[in-house]
């Protein structure tokens, strides 16, 4: 099997809902410079519920497989968008023209009451995927992919696609982009700058539940506390990408995704000590017995999206396509 | 009747009182001019009639209905525009998608295209860079921009904040050339001025502002002939 080949085709896919999450932090970052930590925890709460109306459907409906998948999602954008919107409205609003560390600490407080929740509602136990989708996997030049990673990557190309439509082709979009430019000009021009940040969040909000039901299929469970991990990665991969730039969230997420796969193929083959293992006599006798000694494994799968997210730090803290950062981070 | 009528407007930022209680009025179809040095309160005075600040006391009153406490977005809705001090224009979005937020509250597609066609008639300018990023442009196709941008909403009252500042005398010419074209198509248009002879060569009557106070209110021939503004305004 090529390694170097399957890891891409991981990484895409991971890479590809990377980048729709990441969405979600760049737009809100874009019309009102905050980072809405809170935004992973809204991907769990896809996750979630899209598993439980998946489970509930396959166990008792008999519904065609695709069908309960699809129903699955459809429950979970809903009620995503309702908890953006509610988010925005209660614990953002009020916060709009406060100090920056407010809607920080806020958005803290906001993953923690959604983690809880979450807990309460579904339990400590993981949720898990029925294995009702047949998953045939195909060869591609000596790697496999599956039908759920074709899935996952075309429909997370459609929603960028989809979202690049509204932003720039609908009237909503040119309101977004003049209040992302300058809100109290956009309110002169007739736009309702409260009902386009509202909006933002539920755009926003709308992705990540997608993206929720996506993750939660292609691991296969769905847990409360999946979210923080997740949307630390995503909002590394906007930071990459250049924050508030929505190509630069796409790019960051597809770029992290690989990065990550690559990276987790190959960390255990470039940290074997057994590469020198002349430096002592007992390595050398352990690499004769064993073969390996990995300093890393590949259970450091999770570390370079924070690698990558400080190095863009230090090195380039405006990101790939990002313009200007200024005093705004 | 009046379509503006600003009643002892005070306006604050923060302890600092900008504005210290004035009254102004506009009547339909009227031009007139709002002159007074730098400091004086014009542009604050703008800002509370347009929603974007809100007065510390006084009412603003606009078609007869007290508007004081209602936002921007609804005052387009009612047929209010403003032309900002420094143009306000999104750079980022091209000179077309300026133009067309600038009808953002109108539904009417066909009329609204029609003021499009009117206001490219206006600034050929405007036509040619259509599909450019508005920021690119210069300062006085910024300032034919903003103007055109506040005339697409079809307004019934145009404010104009320094419409002059920082451009070209001869980019000046034409912009008031516009602006009293648009008056004669029936804008009622308050206009505040730095440039005074201009402004009141412009327009009916005139107001004097002086650190946060009208200090002077007469026809423009009258305040073209005062002596007091003779002096201090232009230079003479
Ligand atoms: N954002 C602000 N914060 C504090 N003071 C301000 C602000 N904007 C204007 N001022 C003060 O209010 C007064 C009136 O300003 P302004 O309305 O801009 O005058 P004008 O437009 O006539 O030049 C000035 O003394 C100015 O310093
Ligand atoms: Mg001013």
């Amino acid at each position: 099997m090529d390694i170097f080949l399957q890891q891409i085709i991981n990484g895409l896919t991971l890479g590809s809902v990377y980048a729709v999450v990441a969405l979600g932090y760049t737009m809100v970052y874009g019309i009102v410079q905050l980072i809405n930590f809170a935004h992973g925890e809204v991907v769990m709460v896809g996750a979630m519920v899209g598993l439980s109306v998946i489970g509930a459907l396959a166990a008792s409906s008999g519904l065609p497989p695709l069908v309960v998948v699809l129903a699955g999602a459809m429950s979970a954008v809903p009620v995503c968008m309702a908890v953006g919107y509610t988010m925005e409205r209660v614990a953002y609003r009020p916060l709009r023209g406060a100090p920056r560390l407010a809607p920080l600490i806020t958005a803290i407080g906001i993953s923690i009451i959604l983690q809880q929740v979450a807990m309460l509602v579904w339990s400590r136990n993981p949720l898990s995927f029925p294995q009702i989708v047949a998953n045939p996997v195909f060869e591609v030049a000596g790697a496999h992919v599956s039908a759920v990673q074709i899935a996952i990557v075309s429909v997370s190309v459609l929603m960028m696609a989809v979202l690049t439509l509204i932003v720039y082709r609908t009237r909503l979009g040119v309101a977004m982009r003049a209040t992302s430019e300058n809100a109290q000009m956009a309110g002169l021009m007739g736009v309702n700058v409260n009902q386009v940040i509202a909006a933002t969040f539920v755009i926003g909000a709308a992705l990540a539940a997608i993206a929720g039901v996506m993750i939660g299929t292609y691991y296969g469970i769905a847990h409360y506390k999946m979210g923080a991990l997740l949307g630390m990665k995503a909002f590394a991969a906007a930071v990459l990408g250049g924050i508030g730039n929505l190509a630069g969230a796409m790019l960051g997420g597809i770029l992290l995704g690989v990065v990550e796969a690559l990276g987790t193929g190959y960390i255990g083959e470039l940290t074997d000590l057994c590469h020198i293992d002349w430096i002592s006599t007992s390595l050398a006798q352990r690499c004769a017995e064993d073969g390996h000694v990995v300093v890393f494994g590949s259970n450091y799968q999770d570390v370079f999206a924070f690698v990558v997210l400080i190095l863009v730090l230090v090195f380039r803290p405006s990101g790939l396509l990002g313009e200007r950062v200024g005093d705004r981070a | 009747m009046s379509l503006l009528r600003v009643e002892s407007l005070k306006i604050s930022y923060g302890g600092i009182n900008a504005v210290k209680g004035i009254d102004l009025e506009v009547a339909q179809g009227e031009m007139v001019a709002l002159i007074g040095a730098n400091g004086a309160g014009k542009t604050t005075t703008l800002k509370a009639i347009c929603g974007v600040m809100k007065p510390a006391a006084g009412k603003v009153h606009y078609q007869g209905r007290d508007i004081t406490a209602l936002p921007s977005h609804v005052l387009v809705t009612m047929g209010m525009a403003l032309v900002p001090e420094g143009r306000g224009i999104f750079g980022r979005l091209t000179v077309e998608e300026n133009l067309d937020i600038g009808a953002y509250t109108r539904r009417d597609k066909a009329a609204t295209r029609a003021q499009l066609a009117h206001v490219y008639e206006m600034f050929p300018r405007l036509k040619e860079r259509r599909n450019q990023t508005a920021g690119t442009m210069s300062g006085g196709e910024q300032q034919m921009l903003a103007i055109g941008r506040a005339l697409m909403s079809a307004p019934r009252l145009l404010l104009l904040d320094e419409p002059s500042m920082g451009l070209a005398p001869l980019m000046v010419q034409r912009i008031f050339d516009t602006i009293r074209r648009v008056a004669a198509e029936g804008v009622t248009v308050l206009l505040v001025e730095q440039n005074a002879k201009l402004a009141l060569e412009s327009s009916a009557r005139g107001y004097v502002m002086e650190s946060g106070k009208i200090t002077l209110s007469d026809t423009a021939p009258a305040l073209l002939d005062n002596p007091q503004v003779r002096q201090a305004y232009l230079g003479e």
